[in-house]
């Protein structure tokens, strides 16, 4: 019997189990299905990690150090290899059950009174669904070809044009020219690229590599191996425009259009969803709708800051920790947070209102210049959250005055106020 | 005047640089901004990051990365050097692999703890 048992052995999960040891809960378990603790961060191997955070720019497998250095001073049990297939919640108050598959345990059914869920995101290949075209070798996900690279030591190809100006495909066009790959061309559907500004910079205009906004692939040709990609300019309508076409020689075709937290076991555990973040609802704690279930990182939201997640997930210790020792809060309050226009959603969704101050992750569903997010209680109650520009592809933080979050009754609404700034 | 981006931060911030007035920087968020865009117009350098061969251990990568920031045109060659290096486990972060990279003052460190295996 564990007290608590954290899935995912990535920043989200060591934070989480470092913080939990910190606040004295001792039978703590950490499962990791790889065999390396550290999760994507291993295949991060570029810097700009930990400016929050340690305020020191680290590589990715310098900042997951850090933390496995953290966890190994602490009695937190490890177990690598290990395959979390199924929870069970208790029933009122009973323990809960988590399966798992291992080599060297077989599979195991372990009791626990609390959980983490820390197990990440994965990449949308929904991009690669509805490519038109020939089906060759030669597509892969910008991570997929990254861990090829940076961990096998493989370069995917020679010729490359990256579908998708997320942060991994701009990071993989750098990264894959330095190896001596010739990177074409990056296209993106949308008017706006959905990486950071410094990637762009540093990625594509470092090594002249064009930017193609608006635009997408239409055509895919080659029998065997990828021969041939056409990219045509999109109307407003995302509708390409016949006579724009461009034709890319090349051998391969990397998948950068975004990522999707890793939630098959919190369904089927009866967890209650967000179906605009893909991750469960949860409240200031993280707490999941089960008591006793938590939830942080990338399989509650995609964070684009490994900053975040750390902050993030050490709450979701320390919260395990206070439900452990006796705060348990019965499941979710009823306090919502609701997304009002241009908002497009936010972590996380509920608040006990006697919280005092409560940090609040969202994110925006347009580019703006300078505009104001503004948060209004039922009670009349606002507060304004300037800011230079928002953009989809930036995760934003703001804080709410406790003052707002004690008078609301049922709800409080974030939105979107441009051009009154 | 120079308009670029701050790559120093997330923040991203849009620098104007005054190259007639001393290299004066303005638009920047922060200090750190005002010495990039200093540098960046006279002798821009880069971080470089990744990996060499590994053996003695499970993996065949070792991630590396260079100490210090190096000139933007060193980088080439540095990659082709990267090529002739291979480090054997046991490593330590922070090992050095390569000292004084090219000339330029950088060391090449590793940036994973690798056990032996
Ligand atoms: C390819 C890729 C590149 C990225 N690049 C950057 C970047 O450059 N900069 C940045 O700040 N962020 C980047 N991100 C975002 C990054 O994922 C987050 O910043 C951070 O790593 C999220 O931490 P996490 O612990 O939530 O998830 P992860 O790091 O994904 O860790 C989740 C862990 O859970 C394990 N796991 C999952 N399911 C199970 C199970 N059923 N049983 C047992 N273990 C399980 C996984 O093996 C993994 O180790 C990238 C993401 C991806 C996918
Ligand atoms: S000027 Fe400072 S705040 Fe702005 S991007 Fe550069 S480092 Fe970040």
């Amino acid at each position: 019997m564990y007290d608590l048992i954290v899935l995912g052995g990535g920043p989200a999960g060591l934070a989480a189990a470092c913080r939990a040891w910190q606040e004295g809960v001792r039978r703590i378990l950490l499962v990791e299905r790889d065999d390396a603790l550290g999760g994507i961060l291993n295949q991060c191997i570029h810097n700009g990690f930990g400016l929050h955070r340690f305020s020191e720019e680290l590589t990715g497998p310098e900042y997951a150090g850090r933390y496995i250095r953290m966890l190994g001073q602490t009695g937190v049990e490890v177990r690598l290899a290990t395959m979390a297939l199924q929870i069970l919640p208790g029933q009122d108050g009973a323990p809960h059950e988590v399966h798992t598959l291992s080599p060297t345990h077989g599979y195991e059914v372990l009791q626990t009174r609390a959980i983490v869920l820390a197990m990440g995101c994965r990449e949308r290949t929904r991009g690669a669904i509805a490519l038109p075209g020939e089906r060759p070798a030669g597509i892969f996900t910008a991570g997929a070809a990254q861990r090829y690279l940076n961990i096998e030591g493989y370069l995917v190809g020679r010729r490359v044009v990256i579908l998708g100006s997320g942060d991994i495909g701009l990071i993989m066009a750098r990264r894959m020219t330095l190896e001596g790959a010739k990177v074409l061309a990056c296209v993106e559907v949308m008017p706006y690229s959905g990486g950071l500004t410094r990637n762009i910079v540093q990625c594509l205009q470092d090594y002249d590599i064009p930017l193609y906004l608006s635009h997408t692939v239409t055509d895919i040709k080659g029998h065997d191996r990828l021969e041939q990609v056409t990219v045509s300019q999109v109307d407003a309508n995302r509708r390409p425009i016949p006579g724009t076409e461009m034709v890319f020689d090349c051998d391969t075709l990397l998948l950068s259009v975004g990522l999707i937290p890793e939630n098959e076991l919190t369904r089927q555990a009866g967890i209650e969803m967000d179906r605009r973040t893909h991750g469960a609802v949860v409240s200031e704690a993280m707490q999941t709708s089960v008591p006793g279930i938590f939830a942080c990182g990338n399989v509650l939201h995609v964070h684009d800051l490994v900053d975040y997640v750390s902050a993030e997930s050490e709450r979701a210790g320390a919260a395990a920790a206070a439900y452990l020792q006796g705060n348990p809060s019965a499941s979710l309050p009823s306090l919502r947070l609701d997304n009002g226009a241009g908002i497009a959603y936010t972590v996380p969704q509920r608040l006990h209102p006697g919280i005092g101050e409560a940090q609040v992750f969202f994110r925006v569903n347009r580019v703006t210049g300078p505009a104001a997010v503004v948060a209004e209680n039922d009670a009349g109650e606002t507060s304004r959250f300037r800011r230079l520009r928002f953009a989809p592809g930036e995760m934003e933080r703001i804080t709410l005055p406790a003052n707002l979050v004690a008078t609301a009754k049922e709800h409080i609404t974030l939105r979107l106020e441009e051009g009154s700034v | 005047m120079k308009e670029i981006i701050c790559i120093v931060c997330p923040r991203g911030c849009q620098l104007t640089v005054d190259e007639a007035n001393g290299y004066a920087v303005t638009g920047n968020g922060c200090p750190r901004g005002a010495a990039y865009g200093k540098s960046e117009l006279q002798n821009p350098t880069r971080v470089l990051t990744s990996t060499v061969r590994l053996t003695g251990a499970a993996l065949r990568r070792l991630p590396v990365k260079t100490d210090r920031a190096i000139p933007k045109g060193k980088l080439r060659e540095a990659m082709a050097l990267l090529d002739t290096v291979v480090a054997h486990a046991p490593v330590t972060e922070g090992q050095v692999l390569v000292a004084d990279l090219l000339g330029t003052g950088a060391n090449l460190v590793a940036t994973r703890e690798i056990p032996a295996e």
